[in-house]
């Protein structure tokens, strides 16, 4: 316990009884996110209600130099919301207001435990959307999105978060109150909004974010075509891209997924696919229907079984509802799963699915594809019973083989996931020791004192903070090309 | 039964490959009512299925801070309808709160009381003329006017729930036999339920007469054990499959279908093929039909209501048996009936079973919002299928001085099928 009993006394001071989780048993739920391989418990879990609040939490743990680890809706993937070496979890998913819809400005301000979806919610009505739709929009909140700068099926078109964030409020380690950006798009000096969207709480605490709101598509046309494998598939994404069309949406869904989702939800994909595109079109009508009529000719040019268009919204929901929640029925086939979130040049898609296979039957693990083929962010879902023999770390093994692979052809660790625990380790691949440097720098500005989510999103490194010296695994060569 | 894979628990426990279906992926959260009232992840579905696979795998024991946090779990299975991993979670809560019944048995004042009465017909009929004589007696006034009871919030929980005034004809039982009329289909049981057939004796006539229009022979049986819910959903599973034996026996043999009006014995009743071997219970379980199901395509005869409706999902019908649409197309067909959307109309009301007599301040919280948003509809009537919702959102109108009529589906049905007769005659 790195906690003293008299930080507890403060702490709950600040929160009141019912703002706080000291029970072995309450705390260990907030262990994991949905990342559940990488474990940490934290010592305390304070509920703030407010903005005061949190800066007076974290004005506490300074003086006592506890770690603070802010945690959203836990559903993040790559283990940001755990607590490693312990300390005070900050949970902001009692900050859910909406302080202010200003559509004539087509903004809002919302505290950071409000629930994405919610806000599309709150303003559809009115004819506006929020763009970034993480699959776990449902569940996952604007603080998280922010934090992981999280993208979506339709960021393909729309952009990522950090393109919808006008603004940030930040409560630092220190208990400073940032405020960044703001409803006018365009701040002299330095972007810092840009810099801390994606900080994953290493920053400091994100208490209020302002948004962009979009106004609703006058059409929209849903494609889900069929074909025989994922290669064929993706031979039609790239020909999609190339024809210079730019979907809402371009997702793909391979054969075991598939079979996931129909068991699952029933969300009306064809049992028998070997691969599925959900394309997705919006924009004035007009350009809609000349689109879609284009998009399926290509589709059918380049081998799909079959192409057809959603009939009605009813049946186009459930076809994102399948989609979205893809993940989250996985369960029904494995017990457990990494998720990879590397990314490829759209271009180079074909080649890493023949290799993707090359890689799942070296291993013998199962692999389940559901991502976005439109920007060639990868998101297979590799398989594993920990309870059967080596498979967990088979699964490990083709994991970091398929990463290597990606990078190897010149994509990313990550796409939209953030990097977390999980990933900062891989960080070495793609950056060089003076960038990763300068990032450590650049954290200590925020965080001199290094208590904000500690041991994520950058490699460890000495303890003084400079001086970093990777180790640079040697690429395997050959194999994947 | 579930099946038991390596590193179950030797007792009778929850199953580990259904604990592990879980991906953690937190869908269910904004479903749950304890996790958008309380905003704690031990009180959401994702937590408690944690605390259960770690008590089932032998991290933790069955603490005290374990069994208040699955306690507090209302049982409405809303995450169920949402969890796309397919995990069982009410059948999972049941198998942990059963092994916790085993193991640490509990007895507190309240479920005591609420055990020895609830789940008897006969002692719910002498509880009630208890509390007429306290009502008539003006002691209920001179209770509630001096407040004492605001330092029992159980107690107070308990007072507040029973009706101000019975129904008149609550003391006369429905006869054992109603036959069909019109064009005959065939031959139901009615389960008349112990706290129902009390508190809403004109629910039960209502469903036995609609049924008869509807062309089915009702037998009603005048003996009926308790169906076992609330003994499945606390965790006491002996008593339970006791009760389910007892149940099964009561109804002949050569009824069609067992039809009930109450969601919560309905569902329970649809699972004995879950917990029990007994062939009369398993069958029992594949016969149980709610009132909704039963009349979605009856042809009834129904005249004019010209009133503004609006329908509470109760859980056990829409998460439970999954229940939505056969109600609602019900009170549609009902000529100028108006049935308008009810937000959040499968969040929780509160009333879950005894829930609200156990944990009064959060079915309170969880009633507060219902109300509201029953308010916002300017609905005139709100129907629900279930009597626990009826009670507990009854006691939130009148509490809060909602002027709205809280009805069953079948109390609308009856009325506009009596229209219908005044019309013809």
């Amino acid at each position: 316990m790195t906690v003293s009993s008299s930080l507890v006394t403060e702490l709950e001071r600040i929160v009141g009884a019912s703002g706080i989780v000291t029970s072995h048993e309450g705390r260990m739920t907030y262990e994991c996110d949905m990342h559940v391989f990488y474990k940490g418990e934290p010592d305390v879990v304070v509920l703030p209600a407010d903005r005061e609040q949190v800066q007076a939490v974290v004005r506490a743990c300074r003086a006592a130099a506890v770690p603070i680890i802010p945690r959203g809706s836990g559903t993040g993937l790559i283990g940001g919301a755990m607590a490693p070496i312990g300390g005070v979890m900050i949970g902001l998913n009692r900050m859910t207001r909406i302080l202010d819809i200003d559509v004539r400005n087509r903004c809002a301000v919302v505290e950071p435990g409000l629930i994405n979806l919610m806000l599309t919610k709150a303003v559809a009505a009115r004819g506006w959307f929020f763009a970034p739709d993480p699959s776990s929009q449902m569940v996952s909140s604007i603080g998280g999105n922010v934090s992981t700068n999280a993208g979506g099926p339709h960021c393909l078109k729309y952009g990522i978060t950090t393109n919808h964030v006008l603004g940030l409020e930040i409560v630092t380690s220190r208990g400073d109150v940032l405020r960044l950006g703001g409803k006018v798009a365009d701040r002299p000096g330095y972007d810092l909004t840009g810099a801390a969207i994606g900080a994953e709480g290493t920053f400091g605490v994100v208490t209020a974010v302002t948004v962009r709101l979009l106004h609703v598509p006058e059409a929209v046309k849903t494609i889900l075509a069929t074909f025989s494998d994922i290669e064929t598939a993706s031979e039609a994404v790239s020909a999609i891209i190339a024809a210079g069309i730019i979907p809402a949406a371009l997702e793909m869904l391979d054969d075991v997924m598939i079979r996931a989702i129909e068991e699952g939800i029933g969300a009306g994909y064809p049992k028998d696919a070997g691969a599925v595109l959900l394309i997705e079109l919006d924009g004035p009508a007009a350009e809609v229907t000349v689109q879609a009529d284009h998009v399926a000719a290509i589709c059918r040019a380049r081998d799909s079984l079959d192409v057809r268009v959603a009939r009605d919204d009813a049946e186009r929901a459930l076809l994102w509802k399948g989609r979205k929640e893809a993940a989250g029925a996985i369960g029904r086939i494995a017990p457990s799963f990494l998720l990879q979130d590397a990314v490829v040049p759209r271009s180079k898609l074909p080649q890493i699915m023949r290799e993707m296979r090359a890689i799942s039957e070296r291993h013998r693990v199962l692999f389940a594809n559901v991502f976005h083929a439109g920007d060639g962010n990868l998101h297979p879902l590799i398989c594993y019973d920990e309870s059967n023999g080596d498979e967990l770390e088979r699964a490990k093994a083709a994991n970091e083989e398929l990463l290597l692979a990606c990078i190897a052809l010149g994509g990313s660790v990550t796409g939209e996931h953030g990097i977390g625990f999980d990933k900062a380790r891989h960080l070495t691949l793609q950056y060089a020791e003076a960038d990763l440097n300068f990032m450590y720098r650049l954290r200590r500005a925020f965080d001199p004192d290094g208590l904000m989510n500690p041991r994520k999103l950058l490699p460890s490194h000495p303890a003084c903070g400079e001086g970093f010296r990777p180790h640079r695994p040697a690429l395997p060569e050959g194999t994947w090309v | 039964m579930s099946t038991h894979t390596h590193g179950a628990p030797p007792t009778n426990g929850p199953s580990l490959a259904d604990l592990r279906k879980c991906v953690h992926c937190g869908i269910c959260l904004p479903q749950c009512p304890t996790y958008v009232t309380l905003g704690e992840e031990m009180d959401s579905p994702r937590g408690r299925i944690y605390l259960m696979r770690a008590a089932a795998e032998g991290r933790i024991g069955l603490t005290e801070t374990l069994t208040h946090h699955l306690d507090l779990c209302l049982g409405c299975r809303a995450c169920e309808t949402t969890c796309p991993s397919g995990v069982p979670f009410g059948r999972l809560l049941e198998e942990t709160r059963g092994r916790i019944e085993r193991e640490t048995p509990r007895r507190g004042w309240l479920d005591r009381v609420i055990y020895a009465v609830f789940p008897d017909p006969t002692r719910v009929g002498r509880a009630l003329r208890l509390h007429d004589l306290y009502e008539r007696s003006g002691a209920r006034r001179l209770l509630r006017t001096s407040r004492v009871l605001d330092r029992f919030p159980r107690l107070r929980a308990l007072e507040a729930l029973a009706p101000d005034r019975r129904d008149a004809r609550a003391g006369t039982p429905l006869p054992e036999f109603i036959p069909a009329a019109g064009k005959r289909r065939g031959r139901v049981g009615l389960l008349t339920g112990c706290v129902q057939r009390h508190l809403y004796p004109g629910v039960n006539r209502d469903t036995a007469r609609l049924l008869s229009l509807a062309g089915w022979d009702v037998v009603i049986p005048a003996s009926q054990p308790c169906c076992g819910a609330l003994e499945l959903h606390a965790g006491r599973l002996d008593t339970f499959r006791a009760r389910a034996r007892d149940l099964a026996a009561a109804f002949p043999a050569d009824v069609d279908w067992i039809v009930t009006n109450a969601a919560g014995c309905g569902s329970a009743m649809k699972e004995y093929d879950h917990w029990l071997d007994a062939p009369a219970a398993r069958r029992m379980a594949l016969m149980t039909k709610d009132v909704s199901e039963l009349l979605a395509d009856a042809e009834l005869a129904l005249g004019r209501l010209d009133v503004t409706v609006t329908y509470h999902d109760a859980c056990h019908l829409a998460h439970g048996q999954r229940i939505r649409v056969e109600p609602r197309a019900l009170l549609r067909r009902i000529p100028g009936l108006k049935l308008v959307d009810l937000a959040e109309s499968d969040l929780c009301c509160g009333s879950a079973g005894v829930y609200n007599l156990q944990h009064p301040e959060i079915a309170d919280q969880l009633l507060e919002r219902k109300v509201a948003r029953i308010a916002e509809t300017g609905a005139r009537v709100i129907a629900a299928g279930n009597l626990g919702c009826l009670m507990q959102i009854a006691k939130g109108c009148r509490e809060r001085g909602l002027d709205v009529e809280v009805v069953h589906p079948v109390e609308l049905l009856a009325r506009a099928a009596d229209r219908a007769v005044e019309v013809s005659s």
